[in-house]
C-alpha cells in the first residue's frame, strides 16, 4: 500500500537529519511517539510534538526512557505504528524493552542518535559506539534489524524503511543515526505519498476461533491482531506457545527462540543492503557506515588519486550483518580497512566473516568528531604495505 | 443446573490450575473483579488488562480478555500506550505491590499525576512472594522477610496517601475478607474516569504469613475481619498499615478531575481549533 498523504511533506526541503527522520516516521504512518528529552535526539520529538496533533496522532513525553520504550509497545497493540527516539544513556535504559518487543513480536522503531559514551560521555558530539549494544544489549538470544543513514535524505528514507521492516518481520528496528547526521542540514526530497511504499501490519483474516497468535507463516512471522477486536489474546514476555500461553520448558524455548532468530537470519537476503564503489579484485576494501562512510569515501578518492586500488563497501544495514558479501569479497581482497567512530566493533564482524582470508585493519576513532580523511588514508597505506 | 463457576466465561480455563498457593488472596480479588466486570455494561471485547511481574502479575494471563503480561514494574507505561493508542479501550492494570510501587513506582506516580485513564489494582501482600518472600516497599516495620531476616526497619509506603498526593481521583482499599464491598468498589470504579486506584490487602500465608507467624489463611482472614475499620473518606495520611495493627478500609477519594485525554483535547482544541485531530486507530 501507499503512504497516507496527510502525513507526507512532499517536496524539496532543507532539513536536518533529525527533522528528516521525523518526516520519515510520519510518512511511514507512525502516529504514536513516546519519548524523553535527550541530546542530541530531542529535536526529533520536538518536531513530532508539533506535527502529530493535526494528524490524528499522539506524542507523550514519558517519565523516562524505560517508560517510553514500553508505551510504544502498548500503542502498537492498540493498532498504532509507533516509535521512540533517544541517544546513548537513554538507549541503555531501553534494553529491557527491546527484549520484550523481540519476544512478543511487536513491530516498533527505535531511533538512536548516537553520541560519544560511555555513560554521559559526549552529549553534544557524535559517536558510533552503540552498534554492539543494539545487537546484544538486551539479555537472551535474539536478532534485530539496524540501519545506518549517512545523510538527512537517508534519515527520511531509512526511517520509512525501518517501519516497513518492523511490520514485515514483526521485530524492533533501529535507526542508528548519530549526532553528525542528525544535525547536518541538507536537501531532502520527499516524494509524493503515492510513491512511498508502506508495508501494512500483518493482521490476520482468521476469525477468533481459528486464530493462534504465535503460529508462524511460511516466512516464520505470525499474523497479528489488535486489542479491542474481540480476539481476547494473551501476550507475554515469558516463553510462550503458539496460543501465546506461557510454557516454562526447554521444549517450548526450542520452538520459540530459534524461530525468533531465524525469521531474521533466514530472511537476511531480503533485509541486508550495502553500497559498493570501485571494488576490484586484489584491491583494498574500505568498510564503513553512517557519517564515517562520507569521510571514508574521501579517503578512498585520495588513495585512488595516488594509484592505490581501493574500493568501498558501505553498510546501509548494520544488523543483520552483511556476512555473505564480506565472505565473497574476502576471497579476492588484499585487505579490509574498517573505518568506524569507535575503538573496534564492526571490525570484529568483518574479521569473523573474512575468516583469515584477508587481513582486517581498523581505522578507529574515539568519537567527538569525525575522522580526518588522512587518518583513514594512513590505515589504507598500512594495509597496502 | 449448571456446575460452571459463575465467572468461568471470563477465565482462561485451559490455563487452569493457576500457580497461586493455597490460601493466597489474589484469586479472591480476581473473583470480585470478574463479577464486577460481568455485571458491568462494558463491552468486554474493549476491555484490556495489563500486568507486570510477580504473583499478581499472573492475573492478566488467566483472564479471557485482551491481556498483556509485560515486564517488571512497567505495566502502567504499557497500559498508557495502549489507552492512548486506542482511547475506546477500557484499560485495567492489575499487579502487585513490589511491581507497581518499587520497581514501577516512578510510572505509578506519573500516571497518577497525569490522571491517566487507567484503573490500577494493587494486590498488596506486603512482600515479594514470587521470588520467595523478600521485603518490599509495603512491608511493615519489624516484619521478617528473607532479605530482612532480623526484621524490616524501613518505613513502608502508605499507598492511598501516595496515590492521592500524586493526583489519583478515585482511591479505595479493602481486604480479601471484604468480598462484597470489594466487588462493589470494582463495579463503581469501572464507571470512573481518570486514574483510579484500588488497594487489595491480601494474605500470603505460605511466605509472609508463615515467616511472620501470622497463622494460616483462616487466621489471617479472621484478623482482617477483626482488625479492619471501615472509614469512608478517611484522610489518606491516616491509613498507613503497621504489622498486625488496624487496617482502615473504605473509599477514601472520589473526586473526578479532567483526565489526561480530556485535558489534552481541551488544550489542543484551544490552540489548534479545527486543525486538531483526535487519535485515530488505523484499520
Amino acid at each position: 500500500m501507499n503512504a497516507d498523504p496527510r502525513g507526507v511533506l512532499t517536496g524539496a526541503h532543507f532539513l536536518s537529519g533529525n527533522e528528516a527522520a521525523c518526516e520519515g516516521a510520519l510518512a511511514a504512518g507512525c502516529r504514536f511517539v513516546a519519548g524523553y528529552p535527550i541530546t542530541p535526539s530531542t529535536d526529533i520529538v520536538e518536531r513530532i510534538a508539533e506535527r502529530v496533533p493535526t494528524l490524528g496522532g499522539t506524542f507523550i513525553q514519558m517519565e523516562d526512557e524505560i517508560a517510553s520504550s514500553i508505551a510504544i509497545q502498548g500503542a502498537v497493540w492498540a493498532g498504532q505504528k509507533a516509535m521512540t527516539v533517544t541517544s546513548g544513556p537513554g538507549f541503555s535504559l531501553m534494553m529491557e524493552h527491546i527484549g520484550l518487543a523481540v519476544i512478543t513480536e511487536t513491530p516498533c522503531v527505535f531511533i538512536n542518535v548516537q553520541r560519544g559514551g560511555p555513560s554521559t560521555g559526549l552529549p553534544t558530539l557524535p559517536g558510533q559506539a552503540d552498534l554492539m549494544q543494539a545487537r546484544w544489549g538486551s539479555h537472551g538470544d535474539y536478532e534485530v534489524i539496524a540501519l545506518s543513514p549517512n545523510s538527512p535524505q537517508e534519515c527520511f528514507e531509512m526511517t520509512v524503511e525501518a517501519f516497513n521492516l518492523a511490520e514485515k518481520y514483526r521485530t524492533p528496528v533501529f535507526l542508528m543515526s548519530d549526532e553528525c547526521v542528525g544535525h547536518m542540514t541538507e536537501k531532502v526530497v520527499i516524494p509524493p505519498a503515492a510513491e512511498i511504499e508502506i508495508y501494512p501490519r500483518r493482521y490476520t483474516a482468521l476469525p477468533p476461533s481459528e486464530y493462534q497468535p504465535y503460529r508462524p507463516e511460511a516466512d516464520l512471522v505470525p499474523q497479528m491482531i489488535k486489542a479491542g477486536d474481540g480476539y481476547r489474546i494473551h501476550v507475554t514476555g515469558l516463553t510462550h506457545d503458539e496460543r501465546g500461553y506461557p510454557v516454562i520448558s526447554a521444549e517450548c524455548q526450542a520452538q520459540l527462540v530459534p524461530r525468533l532468530v531465524d525469521k531474521i537470519r533466514c530472511n537476511a537476503g531480503d533485509i541486508v543492503a550495502v553500497e559498493e564503489h570501485n571494488i576490484e579484485d586484489g584491491g583494498i576494501v574500505l568498510v564503513s557506515f553512517g557519517i564515517t562512510s562520507r569521510v571514508a569515501f574521501r579517503a578512498m578518492e585520495m588513495a585512488r588519486a595516488k594509484g592505490r586500488r581501493v574500493g568501498m563497501l558501505r553498510l546501509r544495514t548494520i544488523w543483520p550483518f552483511p556476512e555473505e558479501r564480506i565472505r565473497e569479497l574476502a576471497e579476492g581482497t588484499r585487505a579490509f580497512v574498517v573505518a568506524e567512530m569507535n575503538l573496534g566493533q564492526m571490525v570484529y564482524e568483518v574479521e569473523r566473516c573474512s575468516g583469515g582470508r584477508a587481513k582486517t585493519l581498523l581505522a578507529p576513532h574515539a568519537g567527538g568528531t569525525v575522522h580526518s580523511p588522512q587518518q583513514i588514508l594512513d590505515v589504507i597505506e598500512e594495509a597496502a604495505r | 443446573m449448571s456446575f460452571d463457576h459463575p465467572v468461568e466465561s471470563l477465565l482462561r480455563m485451559d490455563r487452569m490450575p493457576h500457580i497461586w498457593c493455597p490460601g493466597c488472596g489474589i484469586g479472591t480479588s480476581v473473583n470480585c473483579f470478574t463479577r464486577a466486570l460481568l455485571d458491568s455494561k462494558l463491552n468486554l471485547d474493549k476491555v484490556a488488562i495489563v500486568s507486570g511481574i510477580g504473583c499478581t502479575g499472573r492475573v492478566a494471563g488467566y483472564l479471557r480478555l485482551d491481556s498483556f503480561h509485560t515486564t517488571h514494574g512497567r505495566a502502567i507505561p504499557f497500559a498508557t500506550g495502549l489507552k492512548l493508542g486506542n482511547p475506546d479501550l477500557k484499560v485495567i492494570v492489575y499487579s502487585g505491590d513490589g511491581d507497581l510501587i518499587a520497581i514501577g513506582g516512578n510510572h505509578f506516580i506519573h500516571a497518577a499525576r497525569r490522571n491517566m485513564d487507567l484503573m490500577v489494582v494493587c494486590v498488596n501482600n506486603f512482600n515479594y512472594a514470587m521470588t520467595g518472600g523478600q521485603v518490599g516497599p509495603t512491608t511493615p516495620v519489624t516484619a521478617i522477610g528473607t532479605t530482612a531476616p532480623y526484621g524490616s526497619f524501613e518505613p513502608p509506603f502508605n499507598l492511598p496517601y501516595l496515590a492521592e498526593s500524586c493526583g489519583a481521583t478515585y482511591i479505595a482499599r479493602w481486604t480479601t475478607f471484604h468480598v462484597r464491598q470489594l466487588a462493589r468498589t470494582y463495579a463503581e470504579a469501572l464507571t470512573r474516569k481518570g486514574f483510579v486506584f484500588i488497594e487489595v490487602i491480601s494474605p500470603c500465608p505460605e511466605l509472609y504469613g508463615r515467616r511472620n507467624r501470622l497463622g494460616a489463611v483462616v487466621d489471617m482472614t479472621k484478623f482482617y475481619k477483626e482488625k479492619s475499620v471501615v472509614r469512608h473518606n478517611a484522610p489518606t495520611k491516616e491509613v498507613g498499615i503497621g504489622l498486625q495493627g488496624e487496617i482502615v478500609v473504605g473509599k477514601f477519594v472520589d473526586q473526578p478531575q479532567p483526565t489526561y485525554l480530556e485535558a489534552m483535547t481541551e488544550q489542543m482544541q484551544a490552540k489548534l481549533g479545527d486543525r486538531f485531530v483526535p487519535a485515530e486507530v488505523a484499520s
